[in-house]
């Protein structure tokens, strides 16, 4: 009898606890079945986003002029590896002269130019690839600037004496230089005649930030410790059809750039395209040391009406940073 | 064959005589052992100073973008040089049938292995990227000149080294049961080498013949080495190295390193080793009339080299010789060619100095004068290149060899002494079977 009691009395409890059980999986119930419809929904929306990102496709002209059609979720943006890299930088643009103009009448030593190239070539303030000289022929003529890049020769002396093929000619005349290759003999350095080459005689400047990227030949970046590095005619601008860094730079239209066969230059200031041998033959066009047989692709028109005062401003002292 | 030298009693008499006198300093002494500590010391500071070049960079050097090459090319050419006289004595007099060249032939072969061998070293101390040394065999382009300058130091050195190694197998044989007092190892090593030798005939026929070849292959390598290395110079477009006769002016001078080296080395080994008997005044003063010679020689391409450009002065050259002549170089430059050319010759006219003590003096006087001659050819061509040097930290403009430098340069000379040492104290130094082959002949024509 007293069990029985007890029971009911334990039933009162059991019917408190079992009514918030039941509430409690009354509850769960709600909360399970929204999360699936959820989910479902959720999962039902992704298959359908899905299934449309597959029905839209793109046209792409492939590298042997064919035009297919591709998904767009299997594009991928193209990054070439060292050996594609490597490949075209010693092919070179098929069909094209490069030439460079400078016309030292418009030259003021902005300088500009150079430091457009160092930034874009990782260089220290007094590593050159262009550099701008104050040049004077003798006592009884007057001082001009001269912006000096490499003149990429066509006949080039430090091609020739390169032992591993480290520094080589390209179709579209550029010489270039293949860090990667190069042993560090300085051969080249002792063979040019406009000094145009420098060495990296300590870890580049830039050699920690650019360490994980990838080498490109036509940029010569990453700059590499007890190799050469040298002015590239912006090759890895002129891929993409733009002006080299030093020619966009100039504020005063000291550069024209161009292709040889073509024979139209273009000024890196006012964009203005010009025929390239009417440029030469009505400004007395030279070459430097042209006696020296290097050919060099880089002209320069004298400095002569110049409309501005030749002032050398004050002198930069450059300090070697190691 | 009857009556022929090799197997006349006296051959071997006389053979047992001079090995005698010359294995009595051939070995491991207490002394060599002290030098040697002394110059492997020394090697190692100059190890550890390349190291830092390694680390940092050639940055550590003087060089920089004007002036690229300097103390390190410098010495290369002057190692070159040197090397080169194992060719002037062996080939040229030897061939030319000089007999008293036979007991300094092997002591101008130690010279000539000794300086070809570092001379590939130094040149990799100067590159920038040593690691990539086998690129030059992998990728190598036959047009520049360094790729003909390696093979053909490279065929130097082995033919050089042949040259020392080939007609020692008989002295080899004959010191094998003789050398006392010295490690097993030693005689063992020299069984080995003697490649069972027995004084036969007929390998001392094969061997003359082994010898002839290549002593004649010697002259145009060793005239290839040292005009290719001009060349290293004399192509390119710079005033001071733009010259039609580098080649040949480098090679005469290069008879003049080389010479001074052989007396040197002429002078201790005959003190240390006790071989006056061998290495006779006779030979200092034949040996200096040689110096005479090529002295003369190499004053007459001074005088074309300097005073064919000097009397056209084209702006350039201008440049160049006026810092020679009376410029920041001048001091050097007068002192090399009076002192280390001019007055040595002149000196060396009088019997009285053909001595060998005054012939090591002046030896010693115009080696270094050689080693700075290299030092002027190579690097003041390069501080007034055609374009003016500009926007550029002061230490672009000057060159100015750094203390690191210096001692890695040392480390190539510490070389030459170990390796000259080791060849001269392992081996016998004198060509014993030669002379006891002379001094037999000598007396069974008597007979």
């Amino acid at each position: 009898m007293a069990s029985k009691k007890k029971k009911k009395e334990l039933t009162g409890i059991e019917e408190i606890l079992e009514s918030s059980r039941r509430d409690f999986l009354k509850k769960v119930g709600i909360v399970g079945a929204a999360s699936v419809a959820g989910g479902a929904a959720v999962y039902s929306g992704y298959r359908f986003e899905k299934a449309k990102k597959n029905e839209e496709t793109v046209k792409v002209l492939t590298e042997d002029n064919r035009l297919v059609e591709i998904p767009r979720d299997q594009m991928k943006d193209y990054k070439p590896d060292l050996k594609v890299l490597q490949t075209r930088g010693r092919e070179g643009i098929p069909g094209r002269r490069w030439v460079m103009v400078i016309d030292l009448s418009k030259c003021r030593n902005a300088r500009k130019c150079v430091s457009a190239c160092q930034e874009a070539h990782h260089l220290r303030p007094y590593e050159y690839h262009i550099n701008t000289l104050v040049m004077q022929e003798s006592v009884s003529t007057p001082e001009y600037f001269m912006p000096k890049p490499c003149q990429h020769c066509d006949n080039p002396p430090c091609v020739s004496v390169c032992p591993v093929d480290a520094t080589y000619k390209r179709q579209d005349g550029i010489v270039l230089i293949d860090n990667e290759r190069c042993i560090g003999c300085r051969f080249c350095m002792a063979a040019c005649p406009y000094s145009a080459r420098m060495f990296h005689w300590r870890e580049p400047v830039a050699a920690v930030q650019d360490q994980e990227s990838e080498y490109d030949v036509e940029l010569n970046v990453p700059q590499k410790k007890g190799t050469i590095s040298k002015c590239l005619f912006s090759a890895d601008r002129l891929r993409d059809g733009i002006l080299p860094y030093c020619v966009s730079a100039c504020p005063n239209g000291v550069f024209y750039f161009g292709d040889e066969n073509e024979n139209a230059v273009t000024n890196g200031t006012t964009k203005e395209t010009v025929n390239l041998k009417e440029l030469l033959e009505q400004n007395g066009g030279y070459r430097l040391m042209a006696e020296l047989g290097t050919k060099p692709r880089v002209y320069y028109l004298p400095p002569k009406n110049r409309i501005f005062e030749f002032e050398k401003g004050p002198e930069t002292e450059y300090k070697e940073i190691t | 064959m009857p009556g022929s030298v090799f197997s006349s009693e006296k051959y071997r008499e006389k053979l047992d005589s001079i090995s005698a006198d010359v294995l009595k300093n051939v070995g491991i002494s207490k002394g060599f052992i002290i030098w040697m500590g002394i110059l492997f010391a020394a090697l190692a500071v100059c190890i550890y100073a390349y190291s830092l070049q390694l680390k940092t960079g050639l940055g550590v050097t003087g060089l920089r973008d004007v002036t690229s090459w300097g103390m390190y090319i410098a010495n290369f050419v002057f190692f070159v040089a040197t090397s080169l006289v194992g060719m002037l004595i062996s080939c040229v007099l030897g061939l030319s049938g000089a007999k008293w060249v036979k007991p300094i032939s092997r002591i101008a072969e130690i010279i000539a292995v000794a300086f070809a061998a570092v001379a590939g070293l130094v040149i990799i101390s100067d590159m920038g990227r040593p690691d990539r040394l086998p690129y030059v065999f992998i990728f190598g382009r036959v047009q520049s000149p360094i790729l003909w300058d390696v093979s053909v130091v490279t065929t130097y050195f082995v033919l050089s080294l042949l040259l020392w190694f080939f007609p020692m197998i008989p002295d080899l044989a004959a010191a094998k049961d003789k050398l006392q007092g010295q490690p097993k190892f030693l005689s063992k090593a020299y069984e080995l080498l003697s490649f069972r030798w027995n004084h036969n005939e007929m390998q001392y026929k094969i061997m003359a013949q082994g010898v002839r070849i290549l002593l004649i292959l010697i002259i145009p390598t060793a005239f290839a080495i040292h005009t290719v290395t001009s060349w290293l110079f004399a192509v390119t477009p710079r005033a001071g190295w733009d010259s039609t006769i580098f080649g040949p002016y480098f090679i005469s001078g290069a008879f003049v390193s080389g010479t001074a080296a052989v007396i040197i080395a002429m002078y201790f080994y005959r003190k240390s080793y006790n071989l006056s008997k061998y290495l006779t005044d006779s030979h200092f003063d034949k040996i200096g009339k040689v110096f005479i010679l090529v002295s003369l020689l190499y004053i007459y391409f001074n005088i074309n080299e300097f005073l064919v450009p000097g009397y056209k002065l084209k702006t350039a050259d201008a440049i160049h010789l006026g810092e020679l002549f009376t410029g920041e170089y001048a001091f050097l430059f007068w002192g090399i060619q009076i002192f280390g050319l001019i007055i040595p010759v002149f000196l060396m006219l009088f019997r009285s100095i053909r001595k060998p003590l005054p012939m090591l003096l002046i030896s010693i006087v115009m080696l270094a004068a050689a080693w700075l001659k290299r030092y002027i050819i190579v690097v003041p061509p390069q501080a007034h290149p055609y374009l003016p040097v500009q926007n550029v930290p002061v230490e672009w403009v000057v060159y100015k060899p750094t203390v690191i430098e210096s001692l890695v340069t040392l480390a190539s000379i510490l070389l030459v002494l170990i390796i000259v040492t080791l060849l001269s104290k392992l081996f016998p130094v004198i060509p014993m079977w030669e002379l006891a082959e002379e001094e037999a002949e000598k007396v069974l024509k008597e007979t």
